[in-house]
């Protein structure tokens, strides 16, 4: 196990490295510079400005500087912000982490509680119900949801807020209640959590279902056992391991994907800030930002791939 | 091969076997397809919109207004009979600019998927057939291209291609349809890579192989067919998926420039004056969800009739 689990992890290096090249390409491939602007600068000042910033050397350079850095930890100064990348960086993932959290809460509350029902309840009312939400769900793209909720919520019934972002902006206020407004988060949280909801409700079910056709549950029925321990003990523990092997990828997913919801509600997360820097060529922050999600994406996944080999043993060996 | 033939001209199939009559597989997994109450409804509603997406502007119905028609009498109306769906805030049509937005997002949604089969059958049989060497290195490429941030690679490549003038992909449409395929393709160069080589041993590829047949012709006569149940499942599941990332992109400003619409500009445009209208955005919003989940349906009802390993464990 050590020895899959070391080898995997090497791999996350020349993925990561290829990763920052492939954007470091792109970035010099888009056309225009950070300073390419309406109006006319000076060109002393053009270069003094481009001499500051490190980009008067030739590409193979400037390459070169960028990858001795990130492997230091500094991923370059914000031109746009006039801070460190890492700095501008660590704010927004702080509301990013925030509103990516509570939307999986959210979503494990809502997608165990469905699921489990749907199985308990097969064939009846309730799983179609259940069944009917996963497919909506999974289906409907978060922003199209956010619309809809907002028009009810927001502009029809006047109940909740739509514009920024409810949780404190940074870890130290937390716990200060003058930071915090519920009534901005509410329709956010939902929107972005409706997706893997319906996605854990759907994987719930169909492990319950599983479980509930073993010798074991009819053992444990045959033995006297009431229902709810049943259900509790012995069905719904088994269940939950392919569940857990989802929740890895469905956070990284509401993490890097929550951008779209980020920019319609002006929430200062990392994905606006992306948005942001596209239109202004913000080099270093727009490479930062692709490396912050890819490692977010790597590690999902290294965390499923480990998973998948302390549940299944078999998958070491191949 | 031409004996086989020639008996089952000699004698049509209807009447020597009268007692069962031999279904395909193809033939097998349409009835059972049709038998699919959701997935049937998901084909008549794209049959629908696909019809309404074809018929032109001299037919009654979806030939009213022009999308671009500016008129500065009626703006911002709700729905009623001269305008269906309302006007927008120049005036304009909504009936005329969503049946022109759903049209937009049916070509990327297509347009995508045909690129993304390509490129994916491609580098999957490529990496089949090219030996060890290629293929680690055509799925070490297919991990790199995974473990970006599929969304945030797209406006890069959109970015990069935009304002250029390139030979072929010189529409906005088409380079979005590019960008987003350039991501996609990885799930089915990792399918039918998977596929095949779980074919490899099976008894019928042994034989072609034992017959003298070359690897191209084993891979592409041979495995290639048996591949495609999967494939066309998860190219229908695709189809929303593109159809999505275009909505999302259009959403936030990243999607086909005006006077072009898509269905996710046109929610983004109806969003902005979300409180003096949202008519604007309940219809294109509407037709995004609608198109997502018929696709959805059929693909749901395409994967149980196309694999019957799966049906089991949907019960």
């Amino acid at each position: 196990m050590t020895g899959y689990a070391f080898r995997r992890i090497l791999v996350v290096f020349p993925v990561l490295w290829a990763v920052a090249t492939i954007t470091f390409l792109l970035m010099h491939a888009i056309p225009g510079g950070p300073f390419t602007q309406d109006k006319d600068i000076p060109e002393a000042i053009q270069q003094n400005l481009n001499q500051r910033y490190g980009l008067d050397k030739s590409l193979p350079e400037q390459y070169g500087l960028y990858l001795w850095n990130i492997s230091h930890g500094d991923l370059g100064f914000s031109i746009q912000y006039d801070r460190d990348v890492t700095d501008v960086l660590s704010d927004s993932f702080f509301v990013t982490v925030q509103f990516g959290v509570m939307a999986i809460l959210l979503a494990l509350v809502v997608g165990l509680t469905l699921g489990t029902l749907s199985a308990l309840n097969h064939n009846g009312p309730l799983d179609y119900l259940g069944v009917a939400f996963a497919t909506l769900g999974a289906s409907v793209p978060h922003f199209i949801l956010a619309t809809f909720l907002s028009i009810i919520f927001a502009v029809n019934l006047g109940w909740l807020k739509i514009v920024g972002w409810g949780g404190p902006p940074q870890p130290e206020l937390f716990f200060d209640s003058a930071y915090w407004d519920w009534r901005k988060v509410i329709i956010p949280v939902i929107a972005l959590a409706g997706l893997p909801a319906a996605y854990i409700a759907r994987v719930t079910r169909a492990a319950m279902l599983e479980v509930l056709n073993q010798d074991y549950i009819r053992t444990a029925r045959a033995k006297g056992l009431s229902e709810t321990r049943v259900v509790f003990r012995h069905t719904v523990k088994n269940a939950l391991i392919p569940v857990l092997t989802v929740v890895g990828p469905l956070s990284a997913a509401l993490l890097t994907g929550s951008f779209i919801l980020e920019s319609m509600f002006l929430i200062p997360g990392v994905g606006r800030l992306f948005i942001d820097s596209i239109g202004r060529r913000d080099y270093s922050l727009i490479m930062g930002v692709t490396l912050l999600y890819t490692v977010i994406i790597i590690m999902a996944n290294l965390v499923v791939d480990l998973m998948y080999a302390v549940v299944d043993p078999r998958i070491r060996y191949r | 091969m031409a004996t086989i033939t020639a008996a089952v001209e000699a004698n049509p199939p209807g009447e020597v076997l009268e007692f069962r009559r031999q279904r395909g597989l193809w033939s097998d997994a349409w009835r059972r397809l049709i038998r699919n109450r959701l997935a049937v409804v998901g084909l008549v509603v794209l049959a629908l919109v696909a019809l309404i997406a074809v018929l032109g502007s001299d037919v009654w119905i979806t030939g009213r207004y022009e999308a671009t028609e500016i008129d500065r009498t009626t703006r911002q109306a709700g729905p009623s009979w001269d305008h269906w769906f309302g006007t927008d805030q120049l005036g304009r049509d909504l009936w005329a600019r969503v049946l022109e937005g759903v049209r937009v997002s049916l070509q990327i949604g297509l347009g995508t998927q045909i690129l993304v089969l390509i490129t994916g059958v491609l580098v999957g049989a490529g990496a089949i057939l090219g030996g060890k060497l290629a293929d680690n290195l055509l799925m070490r490429l297919t991990d790199i291209t995974f473990a970006f941030p599929d969304l945030l690679f797209i406006i890069l490549i959109r970015e990069i291609l935009l304002r250029r003038d390139l030979p072929i992909v010189s529409s906005p449409k088409l380079l979005i349809i590019v960008a987003i395929a350039m991501v996609n393709w990885t799930i089915i160069a990792r399918l039918v890579r998977g596929q095949m080589l779980s074919l490899t041993e099976r008894d019928f590829v042994i034989a072609a192989r034992a017959l003298g047949a070359t690897r191209t012709r084993v891979v592409f006569q041979h495995m290639l067919p048996n591949t495609l149940g999967p494939v066309i499942v998860a190219i229908t599941f695709g189809i929303p998926h593109a159809i999505f990332a275009e909505a999302a992109l259009g959403f936030v400003g990243f999607g086909v420039p005006p006077p072009d619409v898509s269905l996710g500009t046109l929610v983004a445009s109806g969003y902005a004056f979300v409180n003096r209208n949202a008519w604007n955005v309940v219809f294109p919003a509407a037709a995004v969800a609608v198109l997502m989940l018929s696709f959805t349906f059929v693909g749901d009802g395409l994967r149980d009739a196309l694999d019957p390993r799966t049906r089991g464990s949907k019960t």
